[in-house]
């Protein structure tokens, strides 16, 4: 395997240039910094995803890693201050959101791209009944009277498999157990028919029996509706069955992307295998488990180089110099590593 | 919800005894003859002496006192001043001025001290925001007696565009200035507690949602954002209309508002303690309403709060 091809990264529309690619969404060298009492934090560093129609592209990473303010930053809803977009595109078949009109923007949320948050107790307003939250959108946003809106609210209630739909209009989110508020708010984002979701960690707060189910749900939606699917998770264990591509965030980098059973089989980066190594195996029952040692960098001051070098067990002096750039390692994967090459062929 | 508003209502009876019978005594205690100077530079004639004694029963202990005037009141009888004045007919023609001014100053202070608050609410730090700050401050900073003086001075007498004082008829228009004299202070109050709750909620997840469903700015805000934000500045109204009743002797005073403050503090002076006792306790009793009706609007305003 000494001839996987290494490039720098050329595909079209991909390279910051804002040439139509012909992708459904793409993501292109994003920058985000976030300006705090305690300088700038420089949150997104170039991030470069794109998912297209019927594809699940799972984005993995630690907590802080910015895989939320990366969502955030394509749904429009970064908070402003102190967040601030400081370069990069986000295309949606092709024009960058990051500078149309705010109104041209606003019709592509919920429309274009729609998502769904983790903690659906907070993110659905407590004084407004579930089926008011989700009618409100046919009303609103396609005029519709209050009697189909309601009617075409229940038919999404039942959707999602929620029973007693229509009896369930009225309640209110508090009314409604986790699994059930869940279901809700991928009902309420599925309204408009959306061709990309983004789902940031819909799973974390429920239990791990619900987890199941709701994933389920959200995959099977996903194939009928032919959506392209953006599933933010740190859990490597719900990423296998449902996605087709994985990206792995490192301090606001992607640091390798690849097929998911590429990746599972043989991970390009060193930071992915040790994200691989800490899923507890099995046959590994009653042993310690092997976590990734050290702690995510603080963004205020990232280290100098590869940002994951004083955590790497591969670390070489050219790591602490030169940042590695995200290279394609040959058919559909790319890996930001100085050592991409031996990582994966270690062994 | 009805049994809940049944033992509401039966909560009212002791708070009502004890406030009320707390103001009798405290009224009836004040040192001094009832009797003194109320019939010129003569004592008082001995027969009139003894009606009034026996009327108000004075020579009984206090809570005979209090037991004889809860007695009357309940059958709607206020009592009659030591002059022989109906205390029934001080009230009737006291109170609605003094209504009608605190629903004004009410509505003024909502009006403004809302629209500024949410205006400076989602957008901080800015020229308004500074100005909304800076003017608030000099409200609340401000006794009520300056902010009317220097009103009734600046629009009625050097401008002439508001009336100077107040006539008999007391018409919505003329009560405008003084309304906002008296709601001046809850305005600033209003408008910096609207303020805060609006910055705290417009990063809350749920307008996040709003947004991200593509909805209109005009909707997150008018909808979303303000339902939520609203409900401490309702529960602030609600409790200030009393207060605002029973705060309004000094602007009644300059504006020559025929109104309960105004009767309390001739009341005071004249050591008619009937009339005193009246006029408090009907607003004892409009505080009392006010709060109740603020719980209930509570819960309509927030689902998740349950009446038990
Ligand atoms: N509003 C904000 N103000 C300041 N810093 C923020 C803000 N939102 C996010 N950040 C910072 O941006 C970084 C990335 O956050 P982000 O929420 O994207 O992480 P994440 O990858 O989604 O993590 P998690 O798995 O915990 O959700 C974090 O260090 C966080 O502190
Ligand atoms: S570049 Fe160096 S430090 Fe960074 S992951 Fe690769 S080996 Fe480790
Ligand atoms: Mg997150």
């Amino acid at each position: 395997m000494s001839d996987i091809l290494v490039s720098e990264r050329s595909e079209p529309g991909a390279d910051g240039s804002g040439r139509p690619s012909g992708r459904l969404l793409e993501v292109d060298d994003l920058r985000v910094e976030f300006r705090t009492r305690d300088g700038v934090a420089k949150v997104i560093n170039g991030v470069t995803y794109h998912v297209d129609a019927g594809e699940t592209l799972a984005v993995l990473g630690e907590s802080g890693s910015g895989k939320s303010v990366t969502a955030q930053t394509i749904m429009g809803i970064l908070d402003t201050p102190p967040g601030f977009v400081t370069g990069g595109q986000v295309r949606f078949h092709g024009k960058d959101m990051l500078t149309m009109s705010a109104e041209e923007r606003r019709r592509i949320r919920g429309e274009g791209i729609a998502m769904i948050f983790q903690d659906a107790l907070s993110a659905l307003n407590p004084v407004f009944t579930v089926g008011f939250q989700i009618a409100e959108q046919f009303r609103i946003r396609r005029g519709m009277s209050r009697s189909d809106a309601k009617k075409r609210s229940i038919e999404m209630l039942d959707l999602v498999k929620i029973p007693n739909a229509k009896g369930r209009f009225n309640a209110y989110p508090h009314q409604f157990s986790g699994g059930m508020r869940q279901r809700a708010m991928i009902a309420m984002s599925l309204a408009l028919d959306p061709e990309v979701l983004i789902a940031d960690e819909p799973t974390t707060a429920l239990d791990v029996t619900v987890q199941a189910q709701i994933m389920d749900l959200l995959a099977e939606l996903q194939r009928e509706r032919q959506m392209g699917l953006i599933l933010i998770t740190h859990d490597l264990g719900v990423v296998a069955d449902v996605a087709d591509r994985i990206a792995v965030m490192y301090a606001g980098r992607i640091v390798e992307e690849a097929d998911v059973h590429e990746l599972y089989e043989k991970p390009g980066h060193p930071y992915t295998l040790g994200l691989l190594n800490s899923i507890p195996r099995i046959d590994e029952k009653g042993q310690q488990l092997r976590t990734i040692k050290g702690l995510p960098p603080s963004l205020l001051n990232i280290p100098s180089g590869c940002p994951f070098h004083p955590r790497c067990p591969m670390v070489q002096p050219v790591c602490r110099e030169k940042v590695p750039p995200l290279l394609q390692l040959g058919g559909t994967r790319a890996s930001a590593c100085h050592f991409a090459e031996e990582v994966v062929n270690r062994d | 919800m009805g049994r809940y508003l049944l033992r509401r209502l039966l909560q009212l009876i002791p708070v009502f005894i004890g406030t009320t019978f707390f103001i009798f005594v405290l009224v009836w205690a004040v040192p001094g003859d009832p009797f003194a100077g109320k019939c010129g530079d003569r004592r008082c004639p001995d027969a009139y002496v003894d009606f009034m004694t026996d009327k108000y029963k004075l020579d009984q202990n206090i809570f005979v006192q209090y037991g004889s005037y809860m007695k009357n009141l309940l059958q709607g009888d206020f009592g009659e001043t030591f002059g022989g004045r109906s205390i029934n007919e001080i009230v009737v023609n006291a109170y609605p001025n003094t209504l009608k001014l605190a629903l004004v100053a009410l509505a003024v202070e909502a009006l403004i001290g809302l629209t500024a608050g949410v205006l400076t609410g989602l957008k901080r730090n800015g020229f308004l925001d500074n100005l909304v700050l800076v003017s608030t401050l000099f409200l609340i900073a401000l006794p009520t007696f300056v902010t009317g003086f220097v009103l009734q001075w600046l629009l009625g007498v050097k401008w002439g565009i508001a009336p100077v004082t107040v006539s008999s008829d007391v018409s919505f228009t003329e009560l405008l200035v003084p309304g906002f004299v008296l709601g001046s202070t809850s305005m600033a109050y209003i408008a910096r507690l609207a303020r805060t709750s609006i910055a705290e909620n417009r990063r809350g997840d749920y307008v996040r949602t709003a947004i991200a469903k593509g909805l209109p700015m005009r909707r997150v805000v008018g909808v979303h954002l303000l339902r939520n934000s609203m409900i401490p500045v309702i529960t602030f109204l609600g409790t200030d209309l009393g207060a605002l009743m029973g705060g309004s002797v000094v602007t009644e005073g300059i504006f020559n508002i025929n109104g309960i403050g105004r009767e309390v503090f001739r009341a005071i002076i004249t050591k008619e303690g009937a009339t005193v006792v009246s006029i408090v306790v009907i607003l004892v009793l409009v505080y009392l309403l006010m709060n109740l009706l603020i719980d209930l609007l509570y819960a309509a305003l927030d689902p998740r709060i349950r009446y038990e």
